[in-house]
C-alpha cells in the first residue's frame, strides 16, 4: 500500500516473486536500477505498468511490485502501445530482448519508434536467446558458434542504435550491466523524455554467451574501446584521457592528443539534439575485437528529439471533435440520415 | 397503365466510371424513405482501375424493394440497367426470364462492343441475344448532352450526370418521388452548386422522358406499395457500419472507452474506417502495422480497462490466433469481429464465404474456447457485434463475431432502437484495496466463473499476469499438473456458462415438429427463410431454425434437433457447421455447401429441400 505523501523505496518496487534468472546474469542489475530509478522518479505503483515479450528478460515483470503483463513473444511493443494509447496517464514501461524486440518483433520494433508514445523500453541485448538455450539472435556477433551456428554465424548482425535512430527515434542510449549508476542516470533521462526512449543494455547472459561484452567491460580494455558521450563534452577516451575524436568532414578520426598539433578545441563537441552526428556515433559499430584501431563503442545517451506523441496528437483530435460535447448514444444510434414509419 | 408488384430486383450496371454505386444507393434511399422494405448488394470489380469498357470493369449495385419484408437483393433481378455492352454481357445471365433491360445505346458503340468481346458488328441488342427481355434502348448520353447544353458544364462534366438520367427514368417506371435525391444531391454538393443543380436536372429530364416518351406508353408504369412496417424511426446500415455502431453502442452503455487496434483487410476495412470517425463518441482507433499488432495493442487496452476491439477477416484471424490465446488465458475481454471471405490464404478476397468457422472455433493452441456468435443480416451485425461485447465485458473473455463479406457489404433498413432498447452491460471491476485489506486476488471468481477487471491506476490492485500457467486465485507462475487440469477446467466451464444468457433457440418458420428442419447459421439466413416460406406454401412439413450463437450452442438446441425426422444445412462453406452438430449431438444431418464465393439464393435451397423430401 502507498503513502503519496512519503516518497517510496525501491524496496517498496520489490514484488513477493524471487527472480528466477541465472545466478551472475545481468537482468538482476537492470532490475535493481528500475527499481532504483522508480523510486528516484516518485512513481506511485499503482500508477505504473511493466510490459514485457517471452524471454529470459521478459519475466522482468513478475519483478516489480507494480501492474504488469507479460505477453506472448515479440510482441510487448503492440500491447504497451495498446496500453499507453488507451491510458495516456499511466507510466508504462517495457522490457525486452534483443530476439523479442527485434527479431520476431523486428516490425512492431520500428513502427513503435516512430509513432513515439511516451513509454520506456528496456533492451535487454545479451546478443543470444537465452531462454530457448542459446541460438543466435539478430545481434549476435559473425562467426559465433552456438547450438543452431556450430560453424560461426553468419548473419551480419543488427546495430539497434541505428536501426532506432532510422525509424524515427526521438530517445536513444545505450548502457552496460555492469555501469550501475550510469544507467540508473540514463532510466531517468530516459523516463523524463516525453516520448519512446528506447535504452539499450549490453547484458551479459553467463550462461549461453558469456563475455560478450568483455571488450567493453573488461577494467584493462575498457578505456580503449568505449567512450562515454556526455552533452557539450568533447570525445575524449583511452586509459590516459590521451584520445579524441574528430570530424574530418563527415569522417571521424581518433587523434592522440599528447601531439602538440592537436587542440582541444578541434575536438567533436557532443550534441544530444544533432541527429546527423548521432547517425555517425550509431556507427561506430566495429568489434574491437577483430578490427584494428577501430573507433570506441558509445555509451550514454546518443539523441535526443522533442516531438509529438502519438497519444497527444490522438487525444487533441477526439478533444477537437468533442469541442461542442461528446457524442450520445441516440446521436450515434439515429446516423445522418433517417426516416420516419407512421 | 400502372401495375402493382410486392417485389423488385434492380439491378444497376455500368463501368467502373459510370457512377452505379451512387445511383444505387440514391434509389436505395428513395425508396426506403418511400416506405418500401429493402436489401441491397453492391457488387464492384476487384481491380481498382479496370480498362474502362471491358467485362473485368464491370460495377454493379443490385437492389431489392418490396411491399412485404426483404430479406435479400433477390436471387435474380426483374429490372437492369445497362450502361454499356460489357455490363449486359456480364449479367444478362441472372436476369428473370421476360425481365426489363434499359439499355444505354450510346454505351453500345463499335469500341464497347470490341471490349466487351461482342465483336463490332454483333450488337446484343440487334443479334436476338436480348429477343425473349422487354428492351428500352435509350441514348442517355445523347440525352443527358441535350437536357444539360445550356447549364455551361463542359462535356466531361455533362456526361458525369448521365447516371442521374437514367435514375429519373427509373422513379418514373415505378412511380417513385424524386424529391428526396434532390435534397441528398443539394447537401451532397453543397459547394458546388452548378454541379448540383446540373445533376437535378438530369434527374427531372429522365423522369421527364419517362413520362413523354412512346417507348414507355405502351409498356405502362409500376408501383410497389410501402411495406407494413414497425413504426419507428429508421435508417439504412451496411453490415460493416452496423458491427461499428454496435460496438460503439456497447461502449457507451457500458460506460467504457472504445478502442480498436486494427489492419486493413478486405472486406472488413468499413469497420476501422466508420470507428477512425467516431472520435465525437470518444472512440478511439489505431491502425497498426498488421494484424498481430492489431490484436496485441487491444489486449493492451483492455488490459487498461477500454473495451478493446480488432477486426479482421479470415487471413488476419489467422495471423491473430496467439494473441488470441493469450488474452483467453489473461481472461481479459476483448472483441474480435471476423468478416469472412473466400479462403484459404488470399483465396477470394472480395467474394463471401462462412468458411472461418473452424478457426474462430478452434484455431489457437491449446485448450482455448472462447465464445463466438454469427450475424445473420447486416442489422444483425449491430446486435452480433454489441451483444459479442457484453459477453466479453461480462464473462472476461475474448469473443469472436462473425459475419462475411455479403452482410458486411449489404445494407437494409435498421429500426432505430432507444438507448433503453438495449440490454445492459455491466463490468465488474475490482475495488481499491486498503492497508489492511486481505492481499489481492487477481483470478479470484465469482459464481459464473469470472474473475474481476481491474484497472491500472488503481491503488491496492498491482499484479502480474501473463500468458504463462497461472496459479489459481492469486495469478502467479505455477507449472504445477494439478493447478494447470484446474485452471483449464475452470476456463472452459466459463465460457460453457455463457449458454445461461445465450436465448433459446426459436422456430423462425415453420411447423414445431415435422419432416424437415432446414439449420443454417450467419447470413445464409435470407435466403433459407424465402426458400422455407415457399416451400410452406407449396405445401411441404418444412422448418427453418437460424443460430447465432455457435459457441456456446442455446441450450435447447438439442431438443429441436430432435424434433425433425431429417435436418438440411446449408452452408458457405465444404460443411463446417455440421461437424460441430454431428459431434454434439450424435446426428447424421444432410449438408449442403456452396464455395463459389457466391451466396446462396433461395431457389437451390427451394429445389434442396424438395429434393430431400420426395426421399423421405
Ligand atoms: C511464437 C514464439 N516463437 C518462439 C518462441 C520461443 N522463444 C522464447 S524466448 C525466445 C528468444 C528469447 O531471446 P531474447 O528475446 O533475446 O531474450 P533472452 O531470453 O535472451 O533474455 C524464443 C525464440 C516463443 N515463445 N514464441
Ligand atoms: S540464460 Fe542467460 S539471460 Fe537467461 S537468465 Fe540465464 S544468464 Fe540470464
Amino acid at each position: 500500500m502507498t503513502d503519496t505523501l512519503s516518497k517510496l523505496t525501491a524496496k517498496d518496487f520489490t514484488s513477493d516473486q524471487e527472480p528466477k534468472w541465472c545466478p551472475g546474469c545481468g537482468d538482476h542489475a537492470v532490475l535493481q536500477q528500475l527499481k532504483n530509478t522508480m523510486a528516484d522518479l516518485g512513481l506511485k505503483t499503482e500508477d505504473v505498468v511493466v510490459v514485457s515479450g517471452i524471454g529470459c528478460s521478459s519475466r522482468l515483470p513478475y519483478y516489480v511490485a507494480t501492474y504488469g503483463v507479460h505477453g506472448i513473444h515479440g510482441r510487448a511493443l503492440a500491447m504497451a502501445s495498446g496500453l499507453k494509447t488507451a491510458r495516456p496517464e499511466l507510466s508504462v514501461w517495457v522490457a525486452t530482448g534483443d530476439g523479442d524486440a527485434l527479431s520476431i518483433g523486428g516490425n512492431h520494433y520500428i513502427h513503435t519508434i516512430r509513432r513515439n508514445l511516451d513509454m520506456n523500453v528496456i533492451l535487454f541485448n545479451n546478443e543470444i536467446y537465452g531462454l530457448t538455450k542459446g541460438q543466435y539472435s539478430p545481434t549476435s556477433k559473425v562467426g559465433l558458434k552456438t547450438v543452431t551456428s556450430p560453424n560461426g554465424v553468419v548473419d551480419y548482425p543488427m546495430n539497434t542504435v541505428a536501426l532506432t535512430l532510422g525509424s524515427g527515434g526521438t530517445f536513444v542510449a545505450r548502457v552496460l550491466d555492469r555501469d550501475g549508476k550510469f544507467m540508473r542516470e540514463v532510466f531517468k533521462r530516459a523516463a523524463e523524455h516525453r516520448g519512446t526512449s528506447v535504452v539499450e543494455i549490453y547484458q551479459n547472459c553467463p550462461i549461453y554467451n558469456d563475455g560478450a561484452f568483455d571488450v567493453f567491460t573488461d577494467r584493462e580494455r575498457k578505456a580503449d574501446t568505449t567512450i562515454y558521450l556526455e552533452q557539450d563534452q568533447p570525445l575524449i577516451f583511452g586509459a590516459e584521457k590521451n584520445k579524441g575524436i574528430k570530424l574530418d568532414g563527415f569522417m571521424p578520426v581518433i587523434v592522440d592528443l599528447k601531439d602538440s598539433s592537436v587542440s582541444l578545441d578541434d575536438l567533436w563537441i557532443h550534441d544530444e539534439k544533432d541527429k546527423l552526428k548521432a547517425n555517425i556515433l550509431a556507427g561506430f559499430f566495429d568489434d574491437p575485437d577483430t578490427t584494428e584501431n577501430c573507433l570506441p563503442r558509445p555509451l550514454g545517451i546518443f539523441y535526443v528529439e522533442d516531438r509529438f506523441t502519438y497519444e497527444d496528437a490522438l487525444d487533441q483530435q477526439i478533444a477537437q471533435a468533442q469541442a461542442d460535447g461528446e457524442g450520445s448514444l441516440e446521436e450515434l444510434l439515429a446516423g445522418k440520415s433517417t426516416w420516419t414509419i407512421k | 397503365m400502372v401495375t402493382s408488384k410486392t417485389s423488385v430486383s434492380v439491378l444497376f450496371a455500368g463501368d467502373s466510371g459510370d457512377g452505379m454505386q451512387l445511383t444505387g444507393t440514391q434509389f436505395a434511399e428513395t425508396v426506403a424513405v418511400y416506405g418500401t422494405d429493402l436489401n441491397t448488394f453492391p457488387n464492384f470489380p476487384s481491380e481498382i482501375r479496370a480498362p474502362a469498357g471491358t467485362i473485368s470493369g464491370v460495377s454493379g449495385f443490385q437492389l431489392q424493394f418490396g411491399s412485404k419484408a426483404v430479406y435479400t437483393p433477390g436471387a435474380k433481378f426483374d429490372v437492369m440497367i445497362a450502361m454499356n455492352a460489357a455490363a449486359l454481357k456480364a449479367n444478362l445471365k441472372n436476369l428473370h426470364h421476360g425481365g426489363i433491360i434499359i439499355a444505354n445505346t450510346d454505351g453500345f458503340d463499335a469500341k464497347n462492343l470490341r471490349l466487351a468481346g461482342y465483336g463490332e458488328e454483333n450488337n446484343p441488342l440487334e443479334n436476338g441475344t436480348v429477343k425473349d427481355y422487354s428492351v428500352f434502348e435509350i441514348p442517355v448520353v445523347t440525352l443527358t448532352r441535350e437536357a444539360l447544353a445550356d447549364t455551361g458544364l463542359s462535356t466531361k462534366n455533362i456526361d458525369r450526370c448521365k447516371n442521374m438520367f437514367v435514375l429519373g427514368i427509373l422513379y418514373w417506371l415505378y412511380s417513385l418521388p424524386i424529391e428526396t435525391t434532390i435534397e441528398t444531391l443539394r447537401t451532397k454538393f453543397r459547394k458546388k452548386a452548378d454541379v448540383a443543380e446540373a445533376n437535378i436536372k438530369a434527374v427531372k429530364a429522365g423522369y421527364n422522358f419517362g413520362d413523354e416518351t412512346e417507348m414507355f406508353s405502351q409498356h405502362g408504369r409500376y408501383s410497389v406499395a410501402p411495406a407494413e412496417k414497425k413504426p419507428g424511426v429508421y435508417r439504412r446500415v451496411t453490415g460493416n457500419e452496423a458491427s461499428a455502431i454496435g460496438l460503439t453502442a456497447a461502449a457507451k452503455k457500458a460506460g467504457l472507452k472504445l478502442f480498436l487496434g486494427s489492419y486493413p483487410i478486405t472486406p472488413a476495412s468499413e469497420i476501422l474506417q466508420t470507428l477512425s470517425g467516431l472520435k465525437k463518441w470518444g472512440v478511439k482507433t489505431f491502425q497498426a502495422e498488421d494484424e498481430i499488432a492489431g490484436v496485441l495493442t487491444s489486449i493492451g487496452a483492455s488490459y487498461g480497462g477500454a473495451l478493446a476491439a480488432t477486426n479482421t477477416s479470415g487471413p488476419g484471424l489467422a495471423l491473430k490466433a496467439e494473441g488470441l490465446g493469450l488474452a483467453m488465458i489473461l481472461e481479459v475481454p476483448l472483441v474480435v469481429v471476423n468478416v469472412q471471405r473466400g479462403g484459404p490464404s488470399t483465396g477470394l478476397p472480395t467474394k463471401p464465404e462462412q468458411s472461418d468457422l473452424f478457426i474462430a472455433m478452434f484455431g489457437r493452441h491449446g485448450d482455448a474456447p472462447v465464445p463466438v456468435i454469427a450475424a445473420t443480416s447486416p442489422v444483425d451485425c449491430f446486435y452480433s457485434a454489441y451483444e459479442a461485447a457484453k459477453i466479453a465485458v461480462e464473462y472476461m473473455t475474448p469473443v469472436i463475431c462473425l459475419t462475411d463479406g455479403y452482410l458486411a457489404l449489404s445494407s437494409e433498413p435498421m429500426l432505430i432502437p432507444t438507448p433503453d432498447d438495449l440490454a445492459s452491460i455491466s463490468p465488474k471491476f475490482a475495488k481499491e484495496r486498503k492497508a489492511d485489506d486481505p492481499p489481492y486476488l487477481p483470478y479470484k471468481r465469482d459464481e459464473r466463473g469470472v474473475r474481476k477487471w481491474a484497472m491500472p491506476g488503481t491503488p491496492g490492485l498491482e499484479h502480474r499476469i501473463g500468458g504463462l500457467e497461472k496459479q489459481h486465485e492469486t495469478g502467479h507462475v505455477s507449472h504445477d499438473p494439478e493447478n494447470h487440469a484446474l485452471m483449464t477446467r475452470l476456463r472452459a466451464e466459463k465460457v460453457e456458462r455463457v449458454a445461461d444468457i445465450v436465448p433459446d433457440l426459436e422456430i423462425d418458420n415453420g411447423p414445431e415438429k415435422g419432416d424437415l428442419l432446414v439449420l443454417g447459421w450467419g447470413s445464409t439466413y435470407g435466403a433459407i427463410k424465402i426458400a422455407v416460406e415457399q416451400a410452406l406454401q407449396g405445401g411441404c412439413s418444412v422448418a427453418h431454425a437460424h443460430l447465432r450463437y455457435l459457441n456456446p450452442f442455446p441450450k435447447n438446441l438439442g431438443e429441436i434437433l430432435g424434433n425433425y425426422k431429417k435436418v438440411l444445412m446449408p452452408e458457405n462453406n465444404s460443411g463446417q457447421l455440421i461437424h460441430l452438430i454431428r459431434d454434439k449431438f450424435q446426428i447424421e444431418p444432410v449438408g449442403f455447401s456452396k464455395v463459389q464465393g457466391l451466396p446462396f439464393n433461395e431457389m437451390e435451397i427451394e429445389a434442396k429441400i424438395t429434393d430431400i423430401l420426395k426421399e423421405l
